[in-house]
């Protein structure tokens, strides 16, 4: 008797349509594109903001179309399902804090990831003069 | 106690006569306290002798029945008929070559496991004559969840960074050496480091968390290799500013 295994052929384009976990994952690193575009929207920002006034407050009106606040918020809303609400709630698994021989149950590092994104983007709104 | 016929297909392959594996129909008259592995043995036993898969203990112990059902790795004998539609399909463990049948080959894994040097490494002498290394239940509830596992490798059959990249040490393995790190008794940790910050390390795992789910004894290796990350940029930072670690 001989050996001979099968090795079951792997699609390098199409593997994760093979189950619902694998499609969230592709989802979720969908949002690369997304990081991608602010960054290049940061780049612009900063272009314009050292070439002169006119383009600062052109590059400031462009963002306040319907379309772009539309689209900045369901970037927003992108963003939030697939990497803030999983990733605080697998913070604890993450980065476990122990006390001693005590661990700190997960809920209190769930809840001081959600105050400190409140607290912090409170701070970026006040340096904005939004609030 | 009521019957239900199950309709089961099972993936057979004989690698002395087919080209690639193909499905097999059985009708399989289960109990309702039955699990998928029950109704496996009732196919060799009634059936069908030809039928070739690996089990043992029956009770979540021995991790050798780990098959897909319908698409998820799972134990067998811990997978009741009764939460199962009346039609399902078995198939061998997603990632790994077929030996035959139900059977997969695991060479790869267990050279993985050896790997990462499972066992407790010391560069201190060790206790005195009849002294024992003493641990507290405290430290010992730090790794005792990752002594869980029972290397049924269901979790290397979710992991989709496994079946792009067979290089990559895997969640098992990666598990079994933060249980070892996370052992006050180990001093191991700097000989594992160059092999678990490799590229086919830690850090080739997305954090899918696939392994976790699956796994059949809850030993959550996606969150034990979260850790090992945050432990490796640690140390890469201590390294790189001349702190020496400590001797663990």
């Amino acid at each position: 008797m001989s050996r001979n295994p099968y090795v079951r052929p792997i699609s390098t384009t199409t593997w994760y349509m093979r189950n619902g976990r694998y499609k969230v994952y592709v989802l979720r690193e969908l949002t690369s594109f997304l990081v991608m575009f602010y960054s290049f929207l940061t780049l612009f920002a900063l272009a314009a903001l050292a070439t002169s006034a006119d383009r600062w407050n052109a590059f400031l009106a462009s963002q306040q179309s319907t379309a772009m606040l539309v689209f900045h918020a369901l970037a927003l809303l992108y963003f939030m399902f697939f990497q803030t609400f999983p990733w605080f709630k697998l913070a604890p698994k993450a980065m476990p804090v122990r006390l001693g021989e005590k661990k700190l149950p997960d809920n209190y590092i769930i809840i001081g990831h959600y105050v400190a994104w409140v607290v912090i983007s409170a701070f970026i709104l006040w340096l904005a003069g939004v609030i | 106690m009521g019957t239900r016929n199950l309709e089961l297909e099972v993936m057979r392959y004989d690698p002395e006569k087919d080209k690639e594996p193909w499905f097999q129909s059985y009708t399989v008259p289960c109990n309702e306290d039955w699990v998928i592995l029950d109704a496996i043995n009732y196919v060799k036993d009634n059936l069908d002798t030809t039928l070739a898969y690996r089990w043992s203990c029956h009770m979540m112990v021995c991790g050798s029945c780990g098959m897909m059902v319908n698409g998820e790795p799972v134990l067998t004998c811990k997978t009741f008929v009764r939460e199962l539609p009346d039609k399902v399909r078995i198939e061998p463990l997603e990632n790994f070559p077929i030996e035959r049948d139900l059977v997969v080959v695991l060479d790869d894994v267990m050279q993985k496991l050896h790997q990462v040097q499972p066992y407790i490494i010391r560069k201190d002498d060790p206790p005195a004559e009849n002294q024992e290394y003493i641990q507290s239940r405290g430290k010992l509830a730090i790794f005792k969840q990752l002594t869980m596992c029972i290397n049924c490798m269901c979790c290397y059959a979710a992991c989709p960074q496994y079946s792009l990249n067979k290089d990559f040490i895997g969640p098992a393995a990666l598990a079994l050496a933060h249980r070892y790190n996370r052992d006050s008794r180990d001093q191991g940790k700097s000989e594992r480091l160059d092999i678990l910050a490799d590229h086919d390390g830690v850090w080739d795992c997305s954090f899918v968390g696939a392994c976790s789910e699956v796994c059949p004894k809850h030993v959550d290796p996606a969150a034990a290799i979260q850790q090992m990350k945050v432990d490796g940029a640690v140390e890469f930072w201590k390294q790189k500013m001349g702190i020496v670690g400590d001797k663990s």
